[in-house]
């Protein structure tokens, strides 16, 4: 736990200290979803019917970009090889990234998603609704995105090669999320939305480190 | 390269010297995989032509119409086939990667870079023939339903297999990420196509399974399995080419390549 903790720290710190890779993911994906309602009209109807896919492809964007810095700089000094060498395991260590990259990434678009849900006329309980299920769902967009950081890593082909590779795996939760802020719109009862997508999450943090984690050893074996 | 399998023998736990195991052991191995394969490939390839050749023939000439959709039910015979071909493929991709990954075997390595493509090529078979179907039966070049949308992400699926593993030619280690991501993407493809299916469906259900006897005539889905059994044999051929090829250029430093003569 303590080497979790420890880890969430030095990441965040590393994070505040560069605070642009936080700020350009996010607003490169509110700058893209800006450009909905000039592209499609302002009309409150048409916006209002396409508003829970908009906010999915914001934090689908959020997260793509900065999964992609993940591990990016500590595999260039050699820390990562360091976390690998040492005597923590490099499991715990992989949760605490996690954890990190997710505090920076999609809480904050969780966070920002009332703002956006609004910019596109979403009702009171969609909006709600969108809070809780991006809640849901970032961390398991983060913990699956982290297996395509680690198996990219030293590849040079930036972020366009994890997009590739993962978009395909945030199916399941883009389409029970979007469906869960359509039915919450609706005014219906949405729980079975929200077991299923806190099902995935759980399966997600039980098994993504790991593969993320071997991830890392295969990267760096060469 | 013989001396190599044996030490590997050895140090491994639990090793037992099953005469069965002996014999996968060594067709891990490039050498004898290419030579034994060089056996099986000419007989794999005269029964993939026949197996397609009948297959077209009865399906395209001789198999009734339907009494709905009429003539426009045989790209039912390619496009089926390619669809459930497709599926074994990424199947078989998965099993490869969990076989590298564990045992590093070299030749589960090639394998694996060797069924992708030829999978990308039969579910984009599928997507296109389904495009084709779908225009006179429902009216629309593409329907955004379940199955077409599930088939449309296993080709991305592939898609992002194939371009991992052509980041780096031949380094084992991508070689190893390429098999934890088809392992990765063969554990979510049940929830993606149960998130898919959930998610909307307009396309009819499967009328062709091991277990059920088919729904349909036995004028029409003998045809099938003909062609099914084709495309099989057909992903195999061209799969066993694949390998052997990749196997000559991994290996062509080595001396038994390099003493082959006609290559």
């Amino acid at each position: 736990m303590r080497i979790i903790l420890l880890t969430v720290k030095r990441d965040l710190l590393l994070y505040f200290r560069k605070p642009g890779d936080i700020f350009n993911p996010l607003a490169f994906s509110l700058l893209v979803i800006s450009l909905f309602p000039l592209g499609v009209g302002p009309s409150a109807d048409i916006l209002g019917e396409i508003s829970a896919g908009i906010i999915w492809v914001a934090a689908l964007l959020t997260t793509l970009f900065s999964i992609d810095l993940m591990f990016k700089e500590d595999y260039e000094d050699g820390t990562l090889e360091q976390m690998i060498l040492g005597r923590e395991p490099l499991l715990l260590v992989v949760y605490g990234k996690i954890i990190a990259q997710w505090l920076v990434g999609g809480l904050v678009i969780t966070l920002l998603s009332p703002l956006l849900g609004m910019m596109f006329y979403v009702n009171t309980d969609g909006i709600l609704a969108t809070v809780l299920a991006l809640m849901l769902a970032t961390p398991t967009m983060t913990l699956i995105g982290s297996i395509g950081a680690a198996l990219t890593l030293g590849l040079n082909k930036g972020g366009v090669l994890i997009a590739i590779l993962i978009l395909p795996l945030y199916l399941p939760v883009l389409i029970l999320g979007v469906a869960m802020i359509d039915t919450a719109t609706a005014g219906d009862n949405y729980a079975g939305h929200v077991l299923w997508l806190a099902a995935i999450l759980a399966i997600s943090i039980g098994f993504a480190p790991l593969a993320t984690e071997q991830g890392i050893r295969i990267s760096l074996s060469e | 390269m013989k001396r190599m399998v044996n030490r590997k023998q050895k140090t491994e736990p639990g090793g037992c010297a099953l005469k069965m195991g002996n014999f996968f052991h060594r067709l891990g191995s490039p050498r004898p995989f290419y030579e034994l394969s060089g056996v099986v490939l000419p007989v794999a390839g005269v029964l993939t032509l026949i197996s397609l050749v009948v297959g077209s023939i009865w399906a395209l000439g001789f198999a009734p119409p339907d009494y709905q959709q009429g003539e426009s039910v045989r790209i039912m015979y390619i496009h089926v086939p390619s669809a459930i071909v497709a599926q074994s493929s990424y199947m078989m991709m998965g099993i490869a990667g969990v076989i590298f990954l564990i045992w590093r075997i070299k030749i589960a390595d090639i394998a694996l870079q060797c069924a992708a493509p030829i999978g990308a090529s039969l579910t984009f078979l599928a997507l296109v023939t389904g495009a084709i179907w779908g225009k006179p039966t429902w009216g629309a070049w593409w329907v955004w339903d379940a199955r077409l949308t599930s088939t449309l992400v296993l080709f991305f699926l592939f898609i992002g297999v194939i371009v991992l593993r052509s980041a780096k030619d031949g380094s084992e280690a991508v070689g190893r990420a390429t098999a934890m991501l088809a392992v990765v993407g063969l554990v979510n493809l049940p929830i993606i196509k149960f998130s898919v299916d959930w998610w909307f469906t307009l396309h009819q259900p499967s009328s062709f399974s091991l277990t059920e006897s088919p729904s349909m005539p036995a004028e029409m889905w003998l045809p099938l399995l003909v062609m099914v059994i084709g495309f099989y044999l057909f992903f195999f051929f061209t799969w066993m080419y694949r390998v052997r090829t990749e196997i000559l250029k991994r290996e062509h430093r080595s001396q038994w390549v390099r003493s082959i003569d006609d290559v």
